[in-house]
């Protein structure tokens, strides 16, 4: 069962008080784009086996979406930020460094 | 190898069953092959076993991780089906279906299939057009099913409770030769016809990296050492995304845990599969008694073949409104396994950006039914270099082309 702290209202939310809104980061490509870029953006979503960022909501809480850092393959959660952020914050990125010291870093 | 019949039975038997050889060989890797299959579920033998049976190409290893039908193979609620809505998935499930009508006859090994009849029950009025257009489908396709009343649902299922309050069932899709096979028998069948043939299954052995030359494959580094191949099919599931990303190039597919439990073993009071797609839940009975349910899958990537609990809760929630005779049931075993989605919940039979590098994965929560075809058509696509009729329209490309095959109409489930 997962456990994700919302950097809103600071509640240890468990799962079934939130609703999955799968890769974070995603950069959307619409009309314009090359065919690829919209490919890419619309079905080949990163599916790393360890460290990914997601997309949140506390749906049964404060309703707003938030972000999070987890490891698919232990289930371990290294983080909750805003969804404000273009990017996961630095010092939750070094946290995961020292972690995961094989990981390849964000991007 | 020596034949199982009931003559064997008997003569072994004078022998107190110390006589049966081993099932399949379990030989050291040789330094290359003709073609490498990498995983050995029931995709990837089957897979080898048409290479073999149909093209002649016997110099082949089958690569696995663990021990062979470990993954979704024998992790799943085994329910066999063909009355999937579009012409190309109609075409390779049917097929499916029906090699599976003969396969303990071709395989010489006993999978059990059990064609009972299969009903997909409309909980909505959505689901009733949904699957009437699936009737009217199939039978321009030429599967045979039909759409039936309440009263004939109840009939089929006794036990069935139809008036709801909450998921009334409306009225069923029924298709009378579908049903269900024994998940590991078929897995140990086709590694067997294959070790046969002469084909090198290698358990416990991980593939680690792809090797390419020029654009083309050379190889894959193993856990057991360097190996070469002229032709590499991956064929490993949920695994699907990190092979392709050790040969270079990026998948449509994401991995999420979807999952099943059995309850204690009762009397028989179900002979046919009876799915309820609209809450996620879907029982049969096994020859053992228990009853078998699988839920929905969970909405996030997970590689850890557990599940979320609350998805059990909410399968059983529903399907004891529509059952009220397991309500009291003791649940047994509840088990999670890595499923491969894609977006259109289509396969992927497929060339690749690399060249003698082909992938079949994508079967997400309903792979089970397919494997005879799906090894059909991605045997034809290997020895051929080029897809055959069945395997065609499942190419990787379809997602920029746009040309999807969807079959996420019945609420984004199929198993
Ligand atoms: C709970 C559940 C219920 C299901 N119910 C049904 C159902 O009722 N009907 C139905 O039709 N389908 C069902 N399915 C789906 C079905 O199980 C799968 O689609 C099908 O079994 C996939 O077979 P496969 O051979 O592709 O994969 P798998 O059986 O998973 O085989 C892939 C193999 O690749 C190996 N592998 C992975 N990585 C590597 C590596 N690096 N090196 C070497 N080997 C590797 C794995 O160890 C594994 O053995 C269900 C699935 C689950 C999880
Ligand atoms: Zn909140």
């Amino acid at each position: 069962m997962l456990i994700l702290e919302c950097p809103y209202c600071g509640v240890k939310a468990e799962e079934t008080e939130l609703s999955p809104g799968y890769e974070a980061h995603l950069k959307r490509f619409g009309p314009g784009s090359s065919d690829e870029e919209f490919e890419a953006y619309m079905f080949a979503r990163k599916n790393p086996k360890g460290v990914h960022f997601e997309r949140w909501r506390h749906v049964y809480g404060c309703g707003k979406w938030f972000l999070a850092a987890r490891d698919t393959n232990t289930l371990e959660v290294f983080g909750t930020y805003p969804a404000q952020s273009s990017e996961p914050p630095a010092d939750l990125q070094d946290k995961i460094k020292a972690k995961r010291p094989d990981w390849k870093g964000y991007k | 190898m020596k034949r199982y019949s009931v003559f064997a039975i008997a003569k072994e038997a004078l022998n107190y069953h110390m006589g049966w050889e081993k099932a399949w060989a379990s030989p050291a890797p040789k330094k290359e092959y003709d073609a490498i299959i990498v995983g050995a579920g029931g995709h990837g033998l089957a897979t080898a076993y048409y290479l073999g049976k149909n093209h002649g190409i016997t110099n082949v290893a089958i690569i696995e991780k663990g021990w062979l039908g470990g993954g979704n193979t024998g992790r799943n609620t085994t329910i066999i089906r063909s009355n999937y809505l579009q012409d190309s998935s109609a075409a390779i499930y049917e097929k499916a279906r029906s090699l599976y009508e003969t396969m303990s006859q071709d395989l010489n090994y006993n999978v059990m299939f059990s064609p009972r009849g299969l009903l997909m029950l409309a909980q909505t009025h959505h689901e009733i057009r949904g699957y009437q257009r699936t009737a009217h489908a199939n039978a321009l396709q030429g599967v045979a099913t039909e759409w039936i009343s309440p009263a004939k649902v109840k009939e089929l299922v006794p036990i069935i409770n139809i008036d709801g309050p909450r998921y009334p069932v409306l009225g069923a899709l029924y298709q009378a030769r579908g049903g269900t096979a024994r998940h590991d028998a078929v897995a140990w069948g086709y590694a067997r016809a294959c070790s046969a043939m002469g084909m090198d299954i290698i358990q416990q052995c991980e593939v680690k990296g792809v090797k390419t030359e020029g654009g083309v494959v050379k190889g894959v580094e193993t856990s057991k050492g360097y190996i070469g191949c002229k032709k590499l099919g991956i064929v490993v599931a949920g695994h699907s995304g990190q092979l392709a990303d050790m040969a270079g190039f990026r998948l449509p597919v994401e991995a999420v845990a979807l999952q099943a439990l059995v309850s204690e073993p009762i009397k028989p009071c179900m002979d046919v599969v009876v799915m309820a797609n609209t809450v996620h839940g879907y029982m049969s009975q096994s020859d053992k008694g228990e009853m078998v349910i699988g839920g929905g899958t969970d909405g996030f990537n997970n590689f850890t073949q557990r599940g979320s609990f609350h998805h059990i809760e909410e399968t059983l929630r529903a399907l004891i409104e529509t059952f009220p005779i397991i309500s009291r049931l003791k649940m047994l075993r509840q088990w999670g396994g890595i499923v491969d989605m894609t977006g259109d919940r289509s396969p992927i039979i497929s060339k690749t950006p690399v060249g003698n590098c082909f992938i079949n994965c994508g079967w997400g929560t309903g792979g089970f039914k397919a494997i005879p075809g799906s090894g059909w058509a991605m045997a034809e696509l290997v020895a051929k270099g080029e897809p055959g009729p069945l395997a065609e329209d499942f190419n990787m490309w379809r997602f920029k082309e746009g040309q999807f095959i969807d079959e996420s109409v019945a609420a984004g489930v199929a198993h």
